[in-house]
């Protein structure tokens, strides 16, 4: 597939969701958009980690906290207000990418469902520390100085940022997807030993996409804490976040580019706008596990691959029509070996 | 003249079980050399050891000169020693061009397999040259596999004859075909020395020709192997030397037709004390320990 092909529906779905809030003033649905977009960003960035990996992290909610608090802490103690306490994303993204590390060196020495259960593990340690220090302010937690902005349009900023934010995310995926460092960390999902003995080195690699990773999710987390205002130790680390955005990308497609990013805009919407429309905070959550039980059972690949497969199934069958049955994908000069092997 | 690969006097243990004890032998430099022995003699763990999947108990491995025991296994690789798996392993969910894209980052720059005729593969005099120390730095958010490294693993599809197959998953290839896709991985890197785990267990003996054919091509330009097999023609038509190991040590070593005639091997192969075990070992299809 060439990059302009696969750059152009990209670019019209960015150029949409750009149009968005000019087009719609409702600030009900702006607030979900903010929303969609910034979980976009972090299931993107989850997926880079652990799609392509094939390390199932059930912790990147210590990310997506330790972000918020970077900037909450930061903003208290260094008496930032107005516009000026943006400029400590890239502070939020740095202290999770750094948290990362020895988080990863731990985690990343164990595969499977070891893995998935110590990355829980220092997820639940994590919040009880949110709960416990005095400098995250236990569970009082911490309050988000207040921008001067209009009601009207205040959801706008942060909507152009988390978009930007989430644009960023899946280009880089994009990038990442074809290039050197993500053949290896496909290489390390499919068999992680085969790889080592082809000269990859695995922990360096498998460190290196948890730790961007994990700057992006610090960075989503921090442009949250402003958004929602408040940074509490339940909410800033959730355990719904975890499971939300391996949803999403279970849902999009586990290791596509645009697989979660099309499974965040779309669970989160409707997550969000159940919420409100039903108030009943459970249900929606009800649904959320409902929702993942139906991709497991008839999606197990998610939507884009398997929607892909369907439509190359369609135009190879349109394709071999006209021939009359024969198919014309065998390749006729391969010689003995390609009839050597029997069994599959 | 030192030998391609050495192993003194290794030991491993799993639990009780002495895997390997007081084993040693050579493989000489440009030797294709055979490693047979009854199921559970202890030759997979060796090629572990040697690859560095497994760590010694005791003992050493010497690439060349060089000590090379207990060093991780993508630091082994890097030193020019290729492996494949007794049960084939590639990766699945790649296509075939991007399974030998894997290994494609580690050959050394000025090293330019790619100028050798489309016959002669394999003619890279290699040398120990340690691939790290001269490689040109490359970002590893660049596209996987220039034009270079992909001509180079097409180059190489061709002469296993599975280029016909390069852009479909490696999950849809059949049993032989994946066998010809990990050789053809392992050499995208040009190791030196090339250890081959039951190459032909399995395989029909249309494409166990084939395969002799081309590791007698790859060996004739200069390539060192070691070779795992159950299939005695297959060892016996291919190999220089031939190393025996039973319980964990070599119980003989020598030229195929002197190696088929010691009473040590016989005895190992056929002896009375454990025929049931051994029963099967002189199937050509191999079994699986």
């Amino acid at each position: 597939m060439s990059a302009a092909r696969a750059a152009l529906p990209a670019l019209v779905i960015l150029a949409v969701l750009a149009l968005f809030p000019q087009v719609v003033s409702n600030g009900l649905a702006t607030t979900i958009a903010v929303y969609a977009v910034l979980f976009a960003a972090a299931a993107s960035a989850w997926n880079i980690f652990s799609g392509y990996s094939g390390y199932i992290s059930l912790g990147h909610a210590v990310f997506f906290g330790t972000g918020a608090y970077t900037v909450a802490i930061g903003a208290r103690d260094w008496q930032l207000g107005g516009d000026r306490v943006f400029a400590l994303l890239p502070l939020a993204g740095a202290i999770a990418a750094a948290v990362a590390v020895p988080f990863g060196l731990v985690a990343l020495r164990v595969r499977r469902h070891t893995f998935v259960v110590i990355t829980i593990a220092v997820f639940f340690i994590f919040q009880l520390m949110a709960f416990n220090f005095s400098f995250t302010a236990g569970s009082t937690g911490i309050i988000a100085p207040i921008l001067n902005w209009q009601p009207a349009t205040y959801n706008e900023p942060f909507y152009y940022l988390a978009l930007a934010v989430a644009a960023g995310t899946a280009g880089l995926a994009w990038i990442i997807r074809g290039s050197r460092f993500g053949l290896q960390l496909r290489a390390i999902r499919d068999d992680e030993d085969r790889a080592r003995g082809l000269g990859v080195r695995a922990m360096r690699v498998k460190l290196g996409a948890f730790v961007i990773s994990a700057f992006v999710t610090g960075l989503v987390g921090g442009i949250w804490f402003y958004f929602i205002g408040e940074a509490l130790p339940q909410f800033a680390f959730d355990p719904l976040f975890d499971l939300s955005v391996a949803l999403m990308a279970f849902f999009g497609g586990l290791g596509t580019v645009w697989g979660p990013v099309l499974g965040a805009l779309v669970i989160e919407s409707a997550q969000q706008y159940l919420t409100v429309q039903i108030t009943n905070d459970y249900l929606s959550e009800i649904l959320l596990g409902a929702l993942f039980l139906l991709v497991i059972l008839f999606l197990p690949r998610g939507v884009i691959p398997t929607s892909g497969e369907l439509i190359s199934s369609w135009r190879l069958r349109q394709r071999r029509r006209p021939p009359a049955g024969q198919p014309g994908t065998g390749q006729p000069g391969t010689g003995q070996p390609a009839t050597a092997g029997e069994s599959p | 003249m030192t030998a391609a690969l050495r192993v003194e006097g290794v030991a491993k243990a799993f639990g009780g079980v002495q895997a390997l004890s007081g084993c040693s032998l050579e493989v000489a430099e440009g030797s294709i050399t055979g490693l047979i022995g009854p199921n559970g003699s202890g030759k997979t763990t060796l090629f572990n050891v040697i690859t560095g999947y497994e760590r010694v108990d005791a003992g050493e491995v010497y690439r060349g000169d060089r000590k090379i025991t207990n060093l991780p296994p993508q630091r082994v690789f890097a030193l020019g020693i290729g492996r494949t798996f007794q049960l084939t392993r590639i990766f699945p969910r790649l296509t075939v061009l991007e399974n030998m894209l894997v290994a494609s980052q580690h050959r050394s720059s000025g090293h330019g397999s790619s100028q050798h005729g489309s016959s002669q593969h394999g003619a890279s005099q290699h040398g120990a040259s340690e691939h790290g120390a001269g490689r040109r730095w490359r970002s590893p958010l660049a596209r996987a596999g220039g034009p270079a490294d992909r001509r180079r693993a097409m180059e190489l599809l061709e002469f296993t004859g599975i280029e016909g197959h390069a852009a479909a998953l490696a999950d849809t290839l059949s049993y032989g075909q994946r066998k010809l896709l990990e050789l053809a991985y392992v050499l995208v890197a040009d190791p030196a020395i090339v250890l081959l785990d039951e190459p032909a267990g399995g395989v029909n003996p249309s494409l166990i020709r084939h395969l002799a054919a081309r590791i007698r091509e790859l060996n004739a330009a200069g390539r060192t192997f070691l070779i795992v097999e159950h299939n005695m023609d297959f060892v016996m038509g291919l190999c220089d030397r031939i190393t025996v190991l039973d319980y964990g040590t070599v119980v003989a070593a020598g030229p195929p037709a002197i190696v088929r005639e010691d009473p040590r091997v016989l005895d190992a192969y056929l002896g009375a004390d454990d025929d049931d075990a051994d029963a099967g070992d002189d199937d050509p299809a191999g079994g699986h320990e």
